[in-house]
């Protein structure tokens, strides 16, 4: 791809062709603060945070959705452009309702970091009363549409990753909101809680309903791990504190799964901490189970196999897969019917 | 009255049953049409473009300039759109076409069609003018039963088809592309541009939207020529303008002028003067969303560049004159209720900022305001605009902005 070259705050600069202003600046270490881009919802122009000056072209333009252009002269720091910044912050504290002391996404919110970076302290606009819908009717998500600032990320995420067409923006101005279907109780909704919204939203309006009270986004370290439920090997991020899982996010950025998760991957993980999850292989032993290891398990499953083989012979043995385990296992599965048992019968759960 | 020959659109207004199309024919109706589809498509376009005609939906764009930009090569579906959501305050032109000439505007959009090479065009009007959406309707019947619209127009194989889509009363659906996206049927909010429309319109299809005077005189540059086009108005604006003078007047009414006709003139000949014989405060001369002028500022042309030099707009010229008895700071009330309610939501300068200036101007009103409030609202009015998605936002700023400007000591007066 070829490169070409911008001015940005008097430094010139390369980037790729097709690249936004927003991204060369960013790919150089230039700040400029944005709450409804993401990089997996991409162009949007709505919060107008990302505003900056293009010598030539009048008003402020959006870099998140500007193509970068030979030669352009761009100004990230000019007094207009902060002060509109300042303004927009300030808008969404006096229209919402943010204590940061009660809420979830304490330390973990885009909205308290562009308000800490720009040295916002309190809005100068007067506080206006909300009252928008608060909806814990989902079993795993908590929606708190005072917290919300339309920047559209879930609908994104929802519609357009997720594909599930359950978010959308209902009524206007000021009292435009997120709506489920056509503005139902979410757990009432056809939403079918894969939660992709939740780990797009910027701020505390999204958030897991396990998670609440349960510790501060600074206390709890992440661990990148394979989620164990299927044969897809999505990757996962589990936030940890005190050795227990309070959440779980999809990691971004990587394959198969760039961030997106399923209901099981990213809320079902209760399992990991149940006292009765079977940690060794159990023997049946005059009708009772009994705790063996692995070695003694191994050899009682082999020392039958060969016992009903010899017996009945290898048709009367037949190996069924898991229509969610690797394709590697599968194989292994198939080589161990065919090659060591001595029989064609392999079939996989799905079809049964 | 005004001679007809300063007219453009509306030299037959004195015709009565014009709406029908035998009455509309008697009177040279369709001629243009023929004309054009005896020509180029390419021949037409150059026709618009040397006319210099500008859009008269309130941005004043070069007509031709917007044709042009359609992407090269006819392989792909266009569409045509007229908008006629006529929803700006204070202005009533367009309705003056639709209502009585609508045979002019359907021939306008047929030779756009047919230049352009659009296969179906629409007429987005307001809900409320839903009589008018009749007339229309019937109109495009009357029309397509003759062979001047539908399929195989006047056996030229060139076939374009009008439908009247009804708007369910947003402002902001006159925007362009909350327009496109209320046709599609989703919420009327605009979208990001680019792109344009030009490139990416209606189903994402090359689409050119004009309001519905500039469509309305193009019968006239097809039929006359560019040169008789530029015979009325002046560099920069040529051509007639109907405007609409409404409020502290003694006839109120539409009033078609070359462009640079005096506001005063408009004021005080076309429109009788001030009513009751008081004195003339200030004039909203281009809709609600055109900064005010003071009433020593009425001297000026109104023509594009002489108001947007003046600070303010020629917008769609709905000219809203207001007398010496109304408070400057209850207007600004009253226009920031407005944009707040009709604000889309999209963007947050506008959604969140309309909302606070609405709040402050209340409290202004109701006595508990406060000098800083007044700041504030100058504050929001300085850095809203530029800021915002489409110029609803930014209209929003100027209009508040300029009336807090020019008449601060009656906002002042609130805070004593
Ligand atoms: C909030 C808003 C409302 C608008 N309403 C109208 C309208 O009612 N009629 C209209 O013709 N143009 C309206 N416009 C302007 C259109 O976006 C567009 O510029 C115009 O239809 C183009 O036509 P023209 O080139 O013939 O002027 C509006 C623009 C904005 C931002
Ligand atoms: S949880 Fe998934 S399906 Fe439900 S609203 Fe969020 S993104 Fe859509
Ligand atoms: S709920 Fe969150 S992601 Fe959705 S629009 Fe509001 S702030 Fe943005
Ligand atoms: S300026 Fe106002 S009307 Fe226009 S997109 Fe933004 S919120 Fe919507």
């Amino acid at each position: 791809m070829s490169k070409l070259a911008l001015t940005i705050d008097g430094k010139s600069i390369q980037t790729a062709e097709g690249q936004t202003v927003l991204s060369a600046a960013r790919e150089n270490g230039i700040h400029i603060p944005t709450l409804c881009y993401h990089p997996r919802t991409k162009q949007a122009g709505k919060c107008r945070l990302c505003v900056v000056e293009v010598e030539g072209l009048p008003g402020l333009r959006v870099s998140c959705s500007l193509e970068a252009k030979t030669g352009m002269v761009v100004r990230t720091n000019t007094e207009q452009v902060i002060e509109t910044r300042k303004m927009i912050i300030e808008l969404y504290l006096s229209n919402g309702k943010h204590n940061c002391l009660a809420c979830e996404a304490n330390g973990a919110c885009e909205l308290q970091d562009a308000a800490y970076r720009l040295g916002i302290d309190k809005p100068a606009f007067p506080e206006i009363p909300k009252d928008k819908p608060y909806d814990d009717s989902c079993p795993m998500i908590i929606r708190d549409m005072n917290k919300c600032i339309q920047c559209y990320r879930c609908i994104e995420a929802c519609n357009s990753i997720a594909v599930n067409d359950v978010l959308d923006m209902g009524f206007r101005g000021s009292s435009m909101t997120v709506v489920c279907d056509t503005d139902k109780p979410m757990g009432k909704s056809s939403c079918v809680v894969c939660g992709e919204c939740v780990q797009l939203c910027p701020t505390g309006a999204l958030t897991e309903k396990k998670a609440v009270g349960k510790g501060r986004a600074w206390e709890m370290k992440t661990i990148k791990t394979t989620c164990g439920y299927c044969g897809v090997g999505c990757q996962l991020d589990l936030h940890v504190k005190d050795n227990r899982i309070i959440k779980v996010t999809g990691a971004e950025n990587t394959a198969p799964n760039y961030g997106s998760l399923c209901v099981k991957g990213r809320f079902g993980y209760d399992y990991v901490h149940s006292p009765e999850r079977l940690k060794s292989p159990l023997i049946k032993k005059d009708g009772k189970f009994e705790e063996v290891s692995w070695d003694e398990a191994l050899d009682f499953v082999a020392g039958r196999l060969t016992e009903i083989k010899d017996k009945y012979g290898p048709g009367a043995i037949v190996g069924i897969g898991c229509a969610r385990s690797t394709n590697e296992s599968n194989y292994v599965m198939m080589k161990f019917m065919r090659a060591v048992i001595g029989t064609n019968n392999v079939d996989h759960c799905a079809r049964t | 009255m005004v001679a007809i020959a300063e007219r453009i659109l509306l030299t037959k207004s004195n015709v009565r049953e014009l709406h029908s199309i035998s009455v509309y024919l008697e009177h040279g109706g369709y001629q243009a049409l023929k004309k054009a589809l005896s020509m180029p498509p390419a021949d037409i376009i150059s026709m618009v473009e040397q006319s210099e005609l500008r859009g008269r939906g309130g941005a004043g764009f070069p007509a031709g300039r917007k044709w042009r930009f359609l992407p090269a090569g006819r392989q792909l579906k266009r569409y045509l759109i007229c908008n006629a959501d006529e929803g700006e305050p204070g202005t009533f032109k367009d309705r003056q076409i639709m209502e009585f000439d609508p045979h002019l505007l359907i021939e306008g959009m047929t030779i756009a069609g047919y230049a352009t090479g659009s296969c179906q065009g629409f007429i987005y009007i307001r809900g409320e003018y839903d009589w008018i959406a009749k007339v229309l309707v019937r109109a495009i019947k009357e029309a397509e039963d003759i062979g001047f619209s539908g399929n195989n127009i006047l056996d030229t194989g060139f076939s374009f088809c009008v439908d009247v889509f009804r708007g369910a009363g947003s402002y902001i659906c006159g925007e362009e592309t909350a327009l496109i996206e209320s046709i599609e049927g989703k919420a009327g909010r605009p979208r990001l541009k680019p792109p344009f429309p030009a490139s990416c319109g209606l189903y994402g299809e090359p689409t050119v939207i004009h309001n519905v005077s500039t469509l309305a005189f193009v019968p006239f540059i097809i039929e006359r020529g560019p040169e008789a086009f530029k015979s009325f108005g002046k560099p920069g604006s040529y051509g007639t303008k109907m405007f609409g003078l409404c409020g502290h007047v003694n006839k109120p009414g539409v009033y078609e002028h070359p462009l640079g006709v005096s506001l005063k003139k408009l004021i005080y000949e076309d429109a009788g003067g001030i009513k009751g014989g008081k004195r003339l405060k200030a004039v909203i001369p281009g809709g609600l969303s055109a900064p005010v002028l003071k009433a020593n500022e009425i001297d000026i042309s109104m023509d594009f560049d002489s108001l947007t030099a003046a600070g303010s707009l020629l917008g769609t010229g709905g000219i809203i004159v207001l007398d010496e008895g109304v408070s400057i700071p209850f207007v600004a009330q009253k226009t920031a209720k407005f944009f707040a309610h009709e604000s889309c939501g999209k963007c947050t300068p506008c959604r969140e900022g309309t909302n606070v200036i609405r709040f402050l101007m209340d409290r202004l009103m109701q006595g508990k305001g406060s000098l800083n409030d007044i700041e504030q609202v100058l504050r929001l009015c300085r850095y809203m605009k530029g800021a915002t998605l489409c110029a609803l936002g930014e209209a929003a700023a100027l209009a508040i902005g300029t009336m807090v400007r020019k008449f601060r000591d009656e906002f002042e007066e609130l805070v004593k």
